[in-house]
């Protein structure tokens, strides 16, 4: 099974694809502040502070995104034996950590002039700084075990249990009450958000998952390189 | 007007300050990922021009091999 993901097929795909994510990224990333920084509206209430949300919701949705997709990995990981998936799960990690951290900075940026203070352990944000500290755990075990197999297993589990707290994050503003307002943005309902602000906001969050999928096949071919240097020492 | 984007009615300093940190949190990233990426691809050549002829050989004929070191030499970015 998966015997179609082959490493040369995917190496010579996923090395010729970052200089073009790249290009794509700075264009989208340039319209994406014009409109999120001069060209949308203020809000009514909470003045030009709104526009924090262009980086700040991008951020946290792709921090929850990227770390569902390496649960589901890890899962498959741990079940099919395939060290693919594994490569894959470890290279999303480093920009999953990244956006995490800045959808807690910019969010608690945003808090002091929208709620007059810099943090307060509402359950959103709490739920994020454990996606956080899941994240942090997720790399560290890479990092400091040796064996690699033990290594996969363990970060398979770590990201298997972060998993609960996903829905625990999306639905964390219905289930109690929080400063945090609940969705705007909604899939299978009319969101509530004006056109205005949509569009720097779906702007934004493609330069950001731009970003995560260019970071990813950095990331993803130096995994492989790695792998391909161990194999040199056995030829 | 440019005053105005600037200070943006007394929010300048919260908003500049969240986009300022999203985007050096993104250089910094990207210049570890590329400075552990181009790492791993010296380290690569390295190793690979330490092999003898048959094992060069031998490595060029396997389609990995062949794309990783077709990578070294093309990549910019």
């Amino acid at each position: 099974m998966f015997s179609f993901i082959n490493n040369s097929k995917i190496f010579s795909i996923t090395s010729k694809a970052p200089k073009y994510v790249f290009f794509i990224f700075v264009i989208v990333l340039c319209i994406g502040l014009i409109e999120a920084l001069v060209l949308s509206p203020k809000d009514y209430i909470q003045s030009h502070s709104v526009r924090i949300m262009y980086v700040h919701v991008p951020s946290a949705w792709i921090a929850v995104g990227i770390f569902l997709f390496i649960g589901i990995l890890s899962f498959g990981s741990l079940i099919f034996k395939n060290k693919n998936f594994s490569i894959i799960s470890k290279s999303l990690a480093p920009s999953g950590l990244i956006f995490n951290i800045t959808a807690l900075v910019t969010g608690s940026i945003w808090g002091k002039p929208t709620w007059g203070t810099w943090w307060a352990w509402d359950s959103r944000i709490t739920s994020m700084l454990i996606l956080c500290l899941f994240y942090f755990m997720y790399i560290l075990a890479w990092r400091i075990i040796e064996d690699k197999t033990r290594a996969d297993q363990i970060t398979s589990i770590i990201a298997i249990f972060g998993l609960i707290n996903i829905p625990i994050i999306k639905f964390s503003v219905d289930w109690w009450s929080t400063l945090h307002q609940p969705s705007s943005i909604k899939l299978m309902e009319n969101s509530t958000i004006h056109p205005s602000m949509l569009l720097p906001l779906t702007l934004m969050t493609a330069a950001f998952a731009l970003f995560s999928i260019l970071i990813f096949l950095m990331k993803y071919n130096t995994e492989l390189i790695k792998i391909k240097n161990k194999g040199l020492d056995r030829l | 007007m440019m005053q105005e984007i600037l200070l943006m009615e007394g929010y300048g300093s919260y908003v500049w300050s969240a986009f300022g940190f999203t985007l050096i949190s993104f250089f910094i990233l990207f210049r570890i990922i590329k400075i552990q990426y181009v790492k791993e691809q010296n380290r690569f050549n390295a190793k690979f021009q330490r092999l003898s002829y048959n094992q060069k050989e031998l490595a060029k004929n396997q389609k990995i091999y062949r794309e990783v070191l077709s990578d070294i030499s093309a990549s910019k970015i």
